[in-house]
Parts: C-alpha cells; structure tokens; sequence
C-alpha cells in the first residue's frame, strides 16, 4: 500500500508508485489522489508542445536547469517534468525516450522526472496526465513542465491542461499558410523557435510573428481588467544554450498575468469542468456497460454489420432497451 | 483484467558508444507491448538507479560492452537496493565473459545475454519474471 503521508513529506519512492497506480487507473491509486486532492491547486503548469523534432525536451532540459538556478536573488522552484510520448496503437508498446535530453539533473533532489505512454489518447497527453500532475503538485512540485507527444495540428488537450502553454517551433516547418490554420499556434503563451543557429530561423520567427500579429485581439474575450497577453516570438538554442533564461522570464510575467487577472483561477475551474465532465462520461458509460448484458447486444450488432441499422439507430436502439431494463 | 503493462528501463552505464544492441532489445520490447524508457549512453550506476526509482520500473536491462560490467553491475544493484527497489529484475546484455556470469547472479542479475541471443529469448524472459511478480 502506498503511504500518502510519505508522498506528502517528500519520499520519492512512494511517490513514483503512487504515479504508477494512478496511471493504471487503479483503485488504490484513485483512494490517494481523494486523500492528495485537497493539496493540489499550488503548482504552475507549464506545457511545452511542438511537432516532432523541434527540440522539446532539449528545450524542457534547459528550463528547468533556469528553474534550478534561477537568475538574481530569485529561489530555486522544485521542478517535476511529465514527459509524454506515443503508444503503439497495434501493439500498446512505447518507447520513451525524452530522458535521453534530460541527463543534467541526475542527483538533484529538486528534479523529478517521469515519462508517460499516450497509451491510446489522441490529444498529445495520457488520459492520465491530468492525475498524474496533481500528484507531482501535492508532493509539492513548484513547477509542473509537461512536454507533450510530438504534436501536429490539433493535439491540444495540453492547452486545457495547462496554465502556461509553449509551442515549440523549429526553423525550416512549414510557410505562412501553415502559421494561420487553426490549431496548436492558436493554443500558445509563448512561441519558442528553437535551434536558431540553424538557417531560416529569422524567418520562421518572421512567419510566427506576422501571424501573431494578424489574429491580434481575435483570443477570447477581453478579460475584465482589460489587460490581454500577446503572445511572444521568442528565439533559443538549447544545446548551447541560449535564451533559456529569457524563455523561464517569459513564463513567470505569464504566470503573474494569470494572477492578476484572474485568469488562473478562470482556467483552473475550466480544467476541473472538463475532468469532472470526462470522469461522468466514462462512469456512465461503465455503469451503463455493466446492465448491457440484459439487451440484446448482439442482435444490435449484426443490424449494424448487415447495413439494416445505422448507427445512429442503433444506439436509439440501445437505449431504448437499456431503460426499459433499468 | 489486462496484463499489467509492463515498464523496463534500457540503460547503457559506462563509457562505450555502441548502443545498437541496446536500441535492438529497446525495440523488441516495444514490439511485444512493453513501455520502455531509454536513457541513452554514459549513464552512469547514480544515473540509472535514480532513472529507475522514478520511472518506478518493473524491469531494468543494462548494456555493457566495454569490460567493465564488474565494476559498474554491482554499483547499480547496491544503489537499487539502497533506493528501496530490491524487487525490480535486472537483466544485461553485452560483451560478457562466462566466468564473470556466477557473480553477476549471485549479486542479482537476472540473466546475462550475449551476443546472439534472440530477441524472442529476452522478451520471454522479462515478461515472465515482471508477470510473476505481479500477481
């Protein structure tokens, strides 16, 4: 049995268990995130998303190096990093190979690092990655950096997850047509072209700006206060490294941008909506599975393969014989 | 219930720059639906018992083709177990001789392979030694 107390007062084992078991959704693992949750709402989430190849987690490497040895008189943060990579949808296998990047923070305590399966979920993290960083953030993580699968256009679940969002850019992706279709560029705080030794940074930060400039004013609603964040264009290299300090000064103006405003609290209730929302779904539908076996699933089925239902009937179908049970 | 997923580590300690048979084996385990975090090269024993301690794994699996597996074996296996994780199965791969394989296990190795062994052999091995302990 995993020791909550013990996760609290900082054992790293325990807590690396404890993640396992909420990652399998079981049942104990469900039992310590209810003892955890009141102890979560304090960390800063900070997603770092971007295409495969653009240098996330070089990049996450240095972050949170800057997080361990800020600038000035500024305190170190204890950082945890949540890495996701891609499941194999045919035989679930992973390789998980972010920690390759990640080599510098071997014997500090104030690092923890964790890869995760997408184990199946389409939107650039795991079902469980929302458990997961409420774990890290009761265990009193101060920053929460989770770099998402190697994201296209519309994995943007980090968005929701996240209070903080980088995309992470490399030079060379893509025109200015690819900059205005809607998506993962929508979804930044701040946009990071990495690797800007290479040629055709200045342009790629060009291109990103200009789209930026564009769509200015179109994100949401005006906040009350009237204050709106721009997104900046913000040019690193993270092997040599270069502007990484920059990158974490932008991260905590935007952090004290949510606070000000109110937005942080806005889109934590925003991410509790959307959990408890998919938490509901999917026990309705378990629920509604476990009485299933008093319809006629099979019949409903071959209707379905024979063409003689549409889909959409056959859940009208379903339904119908599901109440006349229940 | 599904078979528990499985997590193994594949970590190459040391100074040697060859990792190919590591990614093979990285690769196979994958294949047969296992979740595996690979760590890259010079990881040194401090390295991969804090990788391993984090990434609480079922399984570690070390390469090592440089002659010093004496050296650095023992140091993980004492580290693990320091960490709390005498539980966790280790297995090595790599340039080992015969003789050093006896204490390599009598210090809690698992199994050693050598080159030429099947994949097939290895993915069998790991599953049935994560899976026993499972349940």
């Amino acid at each position: 049995m995993v020791s909550v107390k013990a996760v609290l007062e900082g054992d790293r084992r325990e807590l690396a268990r404890l993640l396992t078991l909420v990652e399998n959704d079981e049942p104990k693992g469900r039992a310590a995130l209810n003892e955890l949750y009141p102890h979560t709402g304090k960390a800063h989430l900070v997603g770092i998303t971007g295409a495969p190849g653009t240098g996330k987690s070089s990049f996450t490497n240095q972050l949170a190096r800057v997080y361990r040895n800020p600038a000035g008189e500024t305190a170190p943060q204890r950082v945890a990093i949540v890495a996701v990579d891609p499941s194999s949808p045919f035989t679930g296998g992973a390789l998980l190979g972010d920690r390759v990047r990640m080599k510098d923070h071997s014997g500090d305590p104030g690092v923890f690092i964790r890869s995760m399966a997408s184990r199946g979920a389409v939107g650039g993290i795991a079902r469980a990655t929302t458990a997961v960083t409420q774990v890290l953030d009761a265990a009193g993580y101060e920053a929460i950096l989770v770099e998402t699968v190697g994201a296209g256009q519309s994995e943007v679940e980090i968005a929701r997850l996240a209070h903080t969002t980088i995309v992470v850019e490399a030079p060379g992706m893509g025109d200015d047509i690819q900059a205005i279709k809607a998506g993962i560029l929508e979804i930044a705080d701040i946009l990071v072209v990495n690797k800007a030794d290479l040629p055709g940074a200045e342009k790629t930060e060009q291109v990103l700006r200009t789209s930026l400039h564009m769509g200015a004013g179109t994100r949401g609603p005006a906040l009350p206060s009237g204050e709106v964040w721009t997104p900046t264009v913000l040019k690193v290299q993270s092997l040599n490294p270069v502007g990484i300090n920059e990158a974490y000064d932008l991260i905590q103006d935007h952090r004290g941008y949510l606070q000000r405003t109110g937005e942080w609290q806005r889109r934590d209730r925003e991410r509790l909506d959307s959990e408890l929302e998919d938490l509901l779904k999917a026990e309705l539908f378990r629920r509604w599975v476990d009485v299933k076996s008093e319809i006629n699933w099979q019949a409903a089925l071959d209707a379905l393969y024979a063409r003689e239902r549409s889909p959409y009937q056959t859940v009208e179908i379903l339904l119908k014989q599901s109440s006349d049970h229940s | 219930m599904p078979e528990p997923k499985i997590r193994i580590l594949i970590a190459k300690p040391g100074l040697d720059g060859h990792d190919r048979g590591a990614k093979v084996v990285a690769r196979a385990l994958r294949d047969a639906g296992m979740e595996v975090i690979y760590t890259g090269l010079r990881q040194t024993p401090e390295m991969v018992a804090e990788a391993a301690l984090q990434e609480d794994v079922d399984a570690v699996g070390l390469s090592i083709l440089s002659g010093a597996h004496m050296g650095l074996v023992p140091k993980i296996m004492e580290l693990l177990k320091q960490n709390g994780m005498d539980g966790v199965h280790v297995f090595l791969g790599g340039i080992i001789p015969d003789e050093d394989v006896p204490a390599l296990t009598a210090c809690g190795v698992d199994a050693v392979y050598g080159p030429g062994t099947s994949t097939e052999k290895i993915v069998a091995d790991v599953r049935a030694a994560c899976l026993a302990g499972a349940n």
